[in-house]
Parts: structure tokens; C-alpha cells; sequence
């Protein structure tokens, strides 16, 4: 990375950041794109199985990512060390993805192919994803789904006895393989009772409840991380030939999201403080159909599958402000705003559209609920022409959970849905091998920016966790250990010294703040801040707006927070000071990011860039780029643009109309 | 509403424990419990005094982090629901709530109410899986699985691992939970080859660890939020019987 390292060339909007040097490379093959993966595989160096023991990775995160990762790197032989902040690897938050797994099986003779997956990919992300990551990520599928049934995942079967599928947004195939409304479950299910089989065969040795709070770099790679672990407090290192980050996303910078409560963002961001580049931070995706929120004590939103759109169809009352209870306004007064704007996809179109257009209906006031802010998700003409009982098979224990939290019920009452933030496209830069811009730091799953541009598919998610995990890592990272190897390192090496003392100081500093605020309410005005100036519609004047209170925030939090109780014990409130800490940086990059890209794309809309009829508006010319950003002197950003060539899919204006 | 809530408080491992009364004043029934929670955390931090600990994660009943008895009953009153998505319109105005960790000898509780359910990764290491390697697959399609041993497979798969059946079992048996993995692999052509020997060696781990035996109380079935069935039992009887008379050992 010496290109790197110059002295960035020029100050950018008004000194909020400096533009450095492009990346050059991202590594990919230069061949053909449905060979670049194969000849990948055949050029990348093998380690003798003999000399695998000998060497050790550290994966961080049990998600479909990690724990994948773990339990083949494991099978492979090498010494694994894994990590996870939760009690058993079960429960990184992959297991609650509801809706499915896409996977270019063609079982259904529909058109679907590997290229037609590929297509779908690149252009559902808005053509700012990389087309020779998508295409792998597509081969991959059809071997992910071999991999789970083999491992007893149990997918959702025909009478036939042969694998079921779904439709999804943004496809006109249907490819999306489930496991009724909870294929996280059943995948993570399957990849923790593989990773549970190596911790069984002694390869895989497993940290649970340990938190990693900083990345080890000596002399210029990677080599270990330092942890705290949540039961006693006690700070240790960790020391490895390589390590990997599988640490899911950073939804949670917006306090409310559909992220799991201890989501977080701490172990990418300790790497990028360390040195790794991060990408896209403003690609950020917000699903259409949550549970809208009841009150100010609201602690996480609740996402209803997309799977639901299958069948429910989305409607608002045509006049403003009618609160009338939904079941009494007649059909020629509702409008079914998403059918009437996209006759092709109709209640199908992709999430970040299906979203905005939610939006634009609560903001035009024809918004249902407390606050206005709901659209209705019908379900009535579905029962009416399947009948309950069909409707049950399918969707019955999503009916369920939207009534345990509202009290209402679907069969009888339409759903009330709105958007909620609910995965984050932006991540780690990494090259073709899933390398960051540190030399052995590997990043794989939602953590690395790589597979979905500015916006993903559903039932991509899955996918490109397990690809990662069980077939793109376990190629790439023994590829770098042929390398080694590497200088012996141990406890006293000045990095490892200087990585320990700054996580102490850090904790310290939390610890004897005694302010007056607690953590979360630090974390819901965060939260409510980016929501408003970055969330579904951003611009100039509101991001701007945001970066300057920022800073300010920070400053308040790092002085007038209260943490009860000390650090070397169990304290829930000390682990979620550390994690907001680093979301107040995080949010810092984000607004940057969102500002300096002038144009709309994906889930990244700004105002000021639309069509006339309020489609987002690209400017290729101008941004077809991935935005890396480095962590610059100060804390400064840096950019890094990595130029994205399109030669297999033509760029156009993205239509679902 | 108003309610008194008592919580039971324990420094850590080694500590006594004992209830703690706690009145809250501004409860919304449209709050989850752990949201009613939260408020209470926020009081007592405010106040100085230490906050409640309690597991929790996903808080849409499926990670199975959260772990509360409530009341007496493990994930409180409302049946299939877990401690996350019990809702407060579920109590009444001037309830008193008790709420307690799991108390099984399996489980220790490490700090109020968080304990140690590790035991339950020991279970399934012990041989809940299928032992194939990552690209060793064969292609999906080339074993048909009929629907019916599917559907019945996915549900006992459910199993969130929360370890409510040990808690409400009066012998602290954890064999619903071994029985649910044993009848999900066991059901399925995949899992043929180790049927045997998975169900002796999961069943002789979990009488190594602190677990009791079972002897068909149900309590377990009753409490589970994913109505795992009280059949995956037999089906757990069946197979290991099945495997002794073969003369199938523990892996």
C-alpha cells in the first residue's frame, strides 16, 4: 500500500477531508469473468497439511461469516482461534435473518443462471458494487446450498421431496431457498454445528463471551488482536499469522435498527484507526417492512420478512390523514401506491425503492398510525385466494411475532410496516481476496464493503456470508500463510505493549468520567441525528448540519458519561460505552461520505439528486467509484477512489417500472 | 401502569444472592419486558447504583440470549414467547413481578440474572452435526427428502438453545434440548450414518455434565418458546435403544 502513503494531494469540501491517491489494484484475475474465480483458486499457494497445525488464525465473529470460516479453516487443519463477545457461537445475530438464501440453482427452469444472478447483483446494488467479486459470489451459491442440505439444514421441500423457492425483490426468478421464516437460524445453525465439530476435533479453539477491543499491526502486518473478556474484565493479546474479521455491520450507529442490541462496529473500526481503509460508509440499507415504533422507550425495531411482499400488497388511504380503521375504507379509496408506480415489479420492487416510496406517502401525510408514520401491508386478497391455511404454511410464524409485539391481528387487520435501518453495504475495502489494506487483516460477511454496491438484494445476505466463509476464505487466507513464515512475535513486542495500554486508557477513561449522562442516552441522540440527516433521504444542508454537532456530542459523551461499577468484572454498561464510542467516530465518516458523494445511488439518496419523477439519479461520469476512506492524520479522512470498470453489465438508469 | 418488581440481585458467582424490590411507576403495555428493563437501568444508573444484568441480544425471540424466570415460569405466562417478546400488556396495573435467573445446577449464575449455559455447546459437540467437510457436498437435488419428515425435521431444528426446559425441569434435565438436535438430524437422510452414535454419545454428555435425568414430567415442553414437542423425546428413547441393542458406542 506505498501508493498510500503519499501526502494526500488536496483539500476537499470546505476541509472536511483530503483526497489521497487512487487504488490501483484490487487484485482480481484478468481473465474472462466466469474464470477469474477458478483461476484464482488454481494460482493461489497451498501450505503443506503438515505445517497447517503450526499456524494460527484469529477469526473474530461466529455469524454465517466467521463461524463458516472457522470450521473449515479448521477442517483444513490449521490452529484456529475464535472469538465471539456473545455466550455460544449460536447466537451472532446471522440467526435472525427470516426470508432466504439466493442461489442460482435453475431448479425451477425459469431463466436463472449464474450470469443472470450476476446481472441481478450488479444492477440491484446500482452499479456500485465490483463486478468480479458478484460474479464469484454467484458461482458460489449453488455450492452453498449443496454444503447446508449435506450439513441437514432443513430447507423448506416439495411434496415432491425436492427443494422449495421463493421470489424476492428485484428478481423476476425465483431463487430464494428458505427454511419457513428463519433460514439464518438454520444456516448459522448448520455452520455452528460444524464449528462445534472442530472445537470437538481440538483445531478450533473457542472464546465466547470475549470482545475484541483493538488490532494488533507489527511491523507492518497483522498478527493479533487484544480482548476483553466480558466475564472478568481481564484484558489479553492474542497472537496469530493472520487475522480475520467476520463482525457483521454497524446498523446500529442509528441506536433503532433491526441489528441485534450488541451489534457493533468496534473491531472493523479499531482496524481502520490501525490502518485499514474503510469503504462506502453511506451505503446504508433501510428495509421497507418493519414494525413501526411505539414509544420513546423503544430498545430495536423489528423487521418483517420481504418475504411478505410476496403476498401482502402495500396500499395507503388515497385522502390524507384518514384515520378510519383499515378494514372500513372501501378498495376505490385505497391507493396501492407501489403497484401503480411500478406496474413490472409491483409490491416486488427492491428495498431501498420500496423504502423511499413509504417515505414519500408518510410525508405526503397519507401515513397510517401513531405519528403517520405506517403504510399498510394487506394480506386480505391473499387469504381470500389461498386460503388461510396456505397463508399460515408460509408466513405463520411471522403473523405471530407481529402479534405478540403489536397486539394485533394480521389475518383479521392489515400489518403496519415502515422502514427500518437494517444492514450497511459500506465496510472494510478489501481487494479480491478479501484482503484490507493491512497485510494479513482479512475481512469477510457484511463487515467488508465488497458484494452489494449501493444496495442488496434480499436474500443476499446469506449468501454472501456463507460464500465468504466457506469457500472465498478458506482459498484466499491460506494463499497469504504461504507467505510465512512470518517473524516470531510475543507479548513484549512494542506493538503488542502499545495495543494493550492504549484499550487500558481507554476503559480507564470511560470508567472514572462519572458524568451524568447514561450510555444509551448518548447512543438514542446519536442515533436520532443520523437517522434524520443520514438516513433515507440525506442532503447538503442536513449532513453538514450533522458533522458539525458530531464532534460536539463526542466531546459531551467522552465527559459527562456514567458508568456504574468498575472494569474488572461484568458491566454491561462499560461493554456498550466502548461500542458507542466508536459509533460517534463512525457516524463522523459516514455524513463525510454522504456529502462528498454528490449523486444518488442504491440506499444513498440525496435530495438535492432526482429525477423529476423522484427516481435516484447517478452521475457515472462523476462517482463510479468505491470511496475508501483512510483514517487520516487527526483523525482527518483521506479518500481513496477505486475505479469500478463495468464490461460484462452495462450501467443504465435502474427500472422496476 | 404502576408495578413492584422483585429482582433477584447476585454480585457474582460466589456471592449470596437475594430479591431486590424495585417500584416502577411509568410502565407502557406496549413495552417489551426487556424494554421495562431498560427503564429501570437507566433509574438506577442515574442513581449511582448498579444496573440489572441480564442476557440479551436479538430481541426478536431468536438468538435465545434472554433467559428469565418470570413468576415462577421460565420466559413468564404467555405460551411460545420468549422473555424479549413478552410485552408488558400481558400485566396488570399493580402486579408485582418476581423475576429470577434459571436456576438449574448446569447453569451457575455468573451475575443477576446471567448464567453459564455452556454446557449446552459441550451437548452438541458430543456429535450434533452431520460430520461432512466444507466441498464434499454432493449436489442438493440428489437426495430427495419427502415433506412430511422435512417439515417434522424443521421443527424440532427450532430449538433457540435459551435452555428454558432445563430451567423448568424439576431435575435440571436438559433432554428436551439434546432430544430436539437427535430428532432434527435424525430425521433427515444426511443424518443415517451417525443416528446411532450421535444419540449415545449426546446422551452420555449430558449425563457427564450437571444435568438430571428425565422422568417424563413434561414441565420442559410446556415452557419451551418454540413448542419444541415432548415427542422428540421418544423419538431420543427410541433411537437410543435402538442403538444400544445394535451395540453402537459413544464416539
Amino acid at each position: 500500500m506505498s501508493e498510500l502513503q503519499q501526502e494526500p494531494t488536496s483539500v476537499q469540501g470546505e476541509g472536511r477531508w483530503l483526497l489521497g491517491d487512487p487504488i490501483a489494484d484490487n487484485r482480481a484475475p484478468d481473465s474472462p469473468i466466469g474464470d477469474r474465480w477458478s483461476d484464482r483458486k488454481f494460482s493461489a499457494r497451498l501450505v503443506n497439511p503438515a505445517n497447517r497445525r503450526k499456524m494460527t488464525a484469529i477469526i473474530v465473529g461466529t455469524g454465517l461469516a466467521g463461524g463458516a470460516a472457522a470450521a473449515t479453516l479448521g477442517e483444513a487443519g490449521y490452529h484456529v482461534k475464535s472469538f465471539c463477545f456473545q455466550d455460544s457461537p449460536r447466537r451472532a445475530h446471522s440467526i435472525a435473518a427470516q426470508g432466504g438464501i439466493n442461489a442460482a440453482k435453475n431448479y425451477r427452469n425459469d431463466g436463472d443462471s449464474v450470469h443472470r444472478l450476476f446481472y441481478d447483483t450488479v444492477k440491484g446494488g446500482d452499479f456500485r458494487s465490483r463486478e468480479s467479486n458478484v460474479h464469484r459470489l454467484a458461482e458460489a451459491s449453488v455450492n452453498i446450498i449443496d454444503q447446508c442440505v449435506a450439513q441437514g439444514v432443513p430447507f423448506a421441500r416439495e411434496y415432491s421431496g425436492l427443494l422449495d423457492t421463493r421470489s424476492f425483490g428485484g428478481t423476476q426468478v425465483s431463487r430464494t431457498f428458505y427454511a419457513r421464516g428463519q433460514t439464518g437460524q438454520q444456516l448459522l445453525l448448520g455452520a455452528y454445528q460444524a464449528l462445534e465439530r472442530q472445537i470437538a476435533a481440538g483445531t478450533v479453539e473457542m472464546h465466547p463471551r470475549t470482545e475484541m477491543l483493538d488490532l494488533i499491526v507489527a511491523d507492518g502486518r497483522a498478527r493479533g488482536i487484544v480482548t476483553r473478556s466480558v466475564l472478568t474484565g481481564q484484558l489479553e493479546t492474542h497472537l496469530a499469522d493472520v487475522v480475520v474479521l467476520c463482525t457483521g455491520g454497524y446498523g446500529n450507529v442509528y441506536y433503532l435498527s433491526t441489528n441485534a442490541k450488541g451489534s457493533n462496529v468496534t473491531a472493523a473500526w479499531r482496524a481502520h484507526k490501525r490502518g485499514a481503509l474503510f469503504a462506502n460508509p453511506c451505503y446504508t440499507q433501510i428495509h421497507p417492512t418493519c414494525i413501526p415504533v411505539s414509544g420513546e422507550y423503544q430498545s430495536k425495531l423489528t423487521l418483517m420478512s420481504e418475504s411478505l411482499r410476496n403476498d401482502g400488497r402495500v396500499w395507503v388511504p388515497k385522502e390524507r390523514g384518514d384515520s378510519r380503521p383499515p378494514n372500513t375504507i372501501p378498495e376505490d379509496e385505497r391507493d396501492y401506491y407501489l403497484e401503480r408506480q411500478y406496474p413490472a415489479f409491483g409490491n416486488l420492487v427492491p428495498r431501498d425503492i420500496a423504502s423511499r416510496a413509504a417515505k414519500n406517502m408518510c410525508d405526503a401525510e397519507h401515513g397510517v398510525g401513531p405519528g403517520g408514520l405506517g403504510v399498510y401491508l394487506d394480506f386480505k386478497d391473499a387469504i381470500g385466494r389461498l386460503g388461510r391455511h396456505a397463508v399460515e404454511a408460509k408466513y405463520g410464524n411471522l403473523f405471530e411475532m407481529y402479534q405478540r409485539i403489536t397486539g394485533d391481528d394480521p389475518y383479521e387487520t392489515p400489518m403496519r410496516i415502515y422502514p427500518a435501518i437494517h444492514y450497511t453495504m459500506g465496510g472494510l475495502w478489501v481487494d479480491y481476496d478479501l484482503r484490507s489494506t493491512i497485510p494479513g487483516l482479512f475481512v469477510g460477511g457484511e463487515a467488508n464493503f465488497s458484494d452489494h454496491g449501493a444496495n442488496r438484494l434480499g436474500a443476499s445476505a446469506l449468501m454472501q456470508g456463507l460464500a465468504d466463509g466457506y469457500f472465498v476464505l478458506p482459498t484466499t487466507v491460506p494463499n497469504y500463510l504461504a507467505d510465512g513464515p512470518f517473524d516470531p512475535i510475543d507479548e513484549s513486542h512494542p506493538a503488542v505493549v502499545e495495543a494493550v495500554e492504549s484499550t487500558r486508557n481507554r476503559i480507564d477513561t470511560l470508567l472514572s468520567a462519572n458524568g451524568n449522562r447514561t450510555v444509551d442516552s448518548f447512543h438514542r441522540e446519536l442515533g436520532q441525528l443520523v437517522w434524520d440527516q443520514c438516513g433515507m433521504a440525506r442532503s447538503k444542508e442536513g449532513l453538514e448540519k450533522a458533522l458539525d454537532r458530531i464532534p460536539s456530542l463526542r466531546e459531551e459523551f467522552w465527559r459527562d458519561v456514567k458508568i456504574v461499577g468498575t472494569g474488572d468484572g461484568f458491566n454491561q454498561s462499560l461493554e456498550k460505552a466502548g461500542r458507542v464510542a466508536d459509533f460517534m467516530e463512525l457516524a463522523e465518516l459516514m455524513c463525510t461520505d454522504a456529502l462528498h458523494r454528490e449523486e444518488s445511488c442504491g440506499g444513498h439518496f440525496r435530495v438535492e439528486h432526482q429525477t423529476e419523477d423522484g427516481e435516484a439519479q447517478r452521475d457515472d461520469e462523476n462517482f463510479s467509484y468505491v470511496a475508501a476512506w483512510e483514517y487520516g492524520d487527526g483523525g482527518k479522512p483521506v479518500l481513496h477512489k477505486e475505479d469500478l470498470e463495468f464490461s460484462y453489465v452495462h450501467p443504465s438508469q435502474r427500472s422496476y417500472k | 401502569m404502576k408495578l413492584t418488581l422483585r429482582v433477584w440481585r447476585q454480585k457474582n458467582a460466589d456471592a449470596k444472592g437475594k430479591m431486590v424490590k424495585y417500584p416502577m411507576d411509568d410502565v407502557d403495555e406496549d413495552m417489551s419486558f426487556l424494554e421495562m428493563l431498560d427503564v429501570l437501568n437507566e433509574k438506577l444508573q442515574l442513581a449511582g447504583e448498579d444496573p440489572v444484568s441480564f442476557d440479551h441480544d436479538c430481541r426478536e425471540g431468536i438468538c435465545g440470549s434472554c433467559a428469565m424466570v418470570i413468576n415462577g415460569t421460565p420466559h413468564g405466562p404467555q405460551k411460545n414467547t420468549t422473555t424479549c417478546q413478552l410485552h408488558m400488556r400481558h400485566f396488570r396495573d399493580g402486579d408485582t413481578i418476581d423475576i429470577e435467573p434459571w436456576r438449574a445446577r448446569a447453569f451457575p449464575v455468573i451475575k443477576d440474572l446471567v448464567t453459564d449455559r455452556s454446557a449446552f455447546d459441550q451437548i452438541i459437540q458430543a456429535g450434533g452435526y452431520v460430520s461432512v467437510n466444507t466441498g464434499s457436498a454432493p449436489e442438493a437435488h440428489a437426495t430427495p427428502v419427502d415433506k412430511v419428515s422435512a417439515d417434522d425435521a424443521f421443527d424440532a431444528a427450532t430449538c433457540i438453545g435459551c435452555g428454558a426446559c432445563v430451567a423448568a425441569c424439576p431435575n435440571g434435565s436438559s433432554m428436551l434440548f439434546t432430544a430436539a438436535k437427535i430428532t432434527h438430524l435424525g430425521l433427515l437422510p444426511q443424518g443415517q450414518p451417525e443416528r446411532q452414535t450421535r444419540a449415545i454419545s449426546m446422551l452420555s454428555k449430558q449425563d457427564e455434565l450437571d444435568f438430571g435425568g428425565c422422568t417424563n414430567v413434561g414441565a420442559c415442553a410446556e415452557v419451551c418458546p418454540k413448542g419444541i414437542p415432548l415427542a422428540s423425546i421418544s423419538q431420543l428413547n427410541h433411537d437410543v435403544l435402538g442403538a444400544t441393542l445394535a451395540g453402537a458406542r459413544a464416539d
